[in-house]
């Protein structure tokens, strides 16, 4: 029952304002992981980048695929936690801190043992629109002890302007969706924070929307 | 039955023959070269078949089918436009208001009121949109902002609707009706990209602007341009009101016109470093890239007819 609602979700609201009201310009597509468990690793400025990320998948595939997203937000009232978990799928994350690292990410883990992908934004919010924010460590945390799970890096570039953080009106942009290399294991938390930094650094330099000068 | 213009009908037929042949040469290209790769081309050949399959289902249902597909493609092409060019983040609610001149601007066009048609976008959106933009109150960039979205709301609506138009003409020759006129536009513009690149394959020696177009020559310039006269001199009569020698210069300035539509999209590109507007349509990049000579020649052929038929 879940699952039907989350396809009708996603296949009458979500795809017709991503790929119409919208539009995506995707580079790399090949090295968006087709199966669990996988840990993609995006940049965040919109409410928009979780649709446009598991609009990447088909419907079909979309019950695999799951956000990880912060619990004091999501859970804010009745509706929008029930809205989170059926139509979305996300695991919630506490963000306060007062949590011990293996019950934080004990979500994670059993999705990753589902052979579920997650999408995870790293930045932790949403941030000033088109600013990159400092990448934090947590996404290690998840990873470091998993053999099975590697991270895939993908550079989101236009949803900032199409629904900034604090705006209720949803302007048309084009979007850049730009799906990097599977990032090698890191030994590290830093280590791993700044290969995704370079990563999104290198693939900003393939979007169009992202003026260069 | 679905009541086609006779001459239509066949543009109609002889367009799909032509792109039957198109696909026939690539299968045999790569049945004869099997070690090239001709993805490209075939994605662009598969492209043009769902183009002109989506435009003339839209032509042959109807009128308003039509005015609304292009409706689409307006918005399609605006909303490129504002995705390449910078735009401050504080002029959202503009662009906002410039995408609501897109039904707008389209629905005077289905009625068929020509004198609120041809100012609604030069007038009021031209004075509009610097009004929102002050209620906004942020004067950094302002002039830029103000240049840019007028000038995206020019090209992608304002020149695009004038197709839609020739379909609200009265009819003036009842053989080709008034698809015939969009058909004729739509083949002349395309044909004519094709006869300039073509011409300037064979013979192209001579640059005409190395640094926004290297390709484009003056050989290849002067080829499309007398091609496409010649074609559209006998053409013309066929499927528009005009004779052969209006039809002529029809060609003459679709030609021409094209040429600088294309120049000045692929100038914008170059000064924002890209190579493709968008990746909306395989083989083709955006819809800008495709739409490019179109936004120039609609509305100077449009006038042109205008002024010598109507």
């Amino acid at each position: 029952m879940d699952r039907v609602l989350k396809i009708l979700f996603f296949a009458l609201i979500v795809r017709p304002i991503v790929f119409v009201v919208l539009g995506l310009n995707v580079r790399g597509k090949q090295n968006l992981p087709q199966k669990g468990p996988a840990m993609i690793a995006a940049n965040h400025n919109s409410h928009l980048d979780t649709m446009v990320l598991m609009s990447l998948y088909p419907l079909s595939k979309l019950h695999q695929v799951r956000p990880v997203a912060a619990a004091d937000y999501f859970f804010k009232n009745r509706f929008l936690s029930w809205f989170a978990l059926k139509c979305i799928g996300i695991i919630p994350i506490n963000r306060t801190g007062r949590q011990r690292k293996s019950e934080l990410f004990a979500g994670c883990h059993s999705a990753l043992d589902n052979s579920e992908i997650l999408i995870l934004f790293p930045e932790g919010s949403r941030g000033n629109p088109e600013e990159m924010g400092e990448i934090k460590r947590g996404i290690y945390h998840i990873v470091h002890d998993r053999t099975d799970t590697r991270v895939t890096p993908v550079m989101l570039h236009g949803l900032g302007r199409a629904l900034p953080r604090g705006e209720a009106l949803l302007v048309p942009f084009n979007c850049d969706v730009i799906i990097g290399n599977q990032l090698p294991e890191a030994e590290t938390a830093e280590k791993l924070v700044n290969a995704i930094q370079d990563s999104f650094l290198e693939l900003q330099k393939y979007c169009i929307t992202r003026s260069q000068a | 039955m679905l009541d086609i213009p006779k001459h239509s009908l066949y543009a109609m037929l002889v367009v799909l023959g032509l792109l039957l042949i198109a696909t026939i040469c690539r299968l045999l290209l790569s049945r004869i070269k099997p070690e090239k790769d001709y993805t490209e081309l075939r994605q662009r050949i598969q492209s043009w078949w769902w183009m002109i399959g989506v435009l003339f289902v839209c032509l042959v249902v109807s009128p308003t089918t039509a005015i609304i597909l292009f409706a689409f493609i307006s918005f399609l092409a605006l909303k490129e436009f504002f995705s390449i060019v910078p735009t401050r983040q504080a002029d959202r609610r503009v662009l906002f208001w410039a995408y609501l001149s897109i039904p707008i601007q389209y629905y005077l066009v289905s009625i068929g009121w020509y004198g609120m048609f041809i100012i609604f976008i030069p007038v009021y959106i031209f004075l509009l949109l610097p009004m929102r933009m002050v209620l906004i109150g942020e004067t950094k960039g302002f002039i830029h902002s103000a240049g840019v979205i007028h000038w995206a709301v020019m090209l992608t609506v304002f020149c695009l609707s004038h197709i839609a138009y020739l379909l609200v003409l009265s009819v003036k020759n009842p053989e080709a009706g008034s698809i015939g006129l969009v058909i004729f536009l739509l083949f002349m513009t395309q044909f004519n990209d094709v006869s300039q690149f073509i011409w300037g394959k064979l013979l192209g020696k001579h640059k005409i602007i190395p640094k926004v177009s290297p390709n484009k020559t003056w050989e290849g310039f002067f080829g499309g341009v007398l091609t496409i006269g010649i074609v559209s001199g006998f053409v013309g009569p066929f499927l528009t009101p005009m004779t052969f020698q209006l039809s002529l210069i029809a060609g003459l300035i679709i030609s021409i016109s094209g040429f600088i539509g294309d120049v000045v999209i692929s100038s914008i590109k170059r000064d924002l470093e890209i190579k493709d507007s968008g990746s909306l349509i395989p083989g083709h990049g955006g819809i800008l890239d495709r739409c490019d000579s179109l936004i120039f020649t609609a509305p100077l052929f449009f006038h042109f007819l205008y002024y010598m038929n109507y």
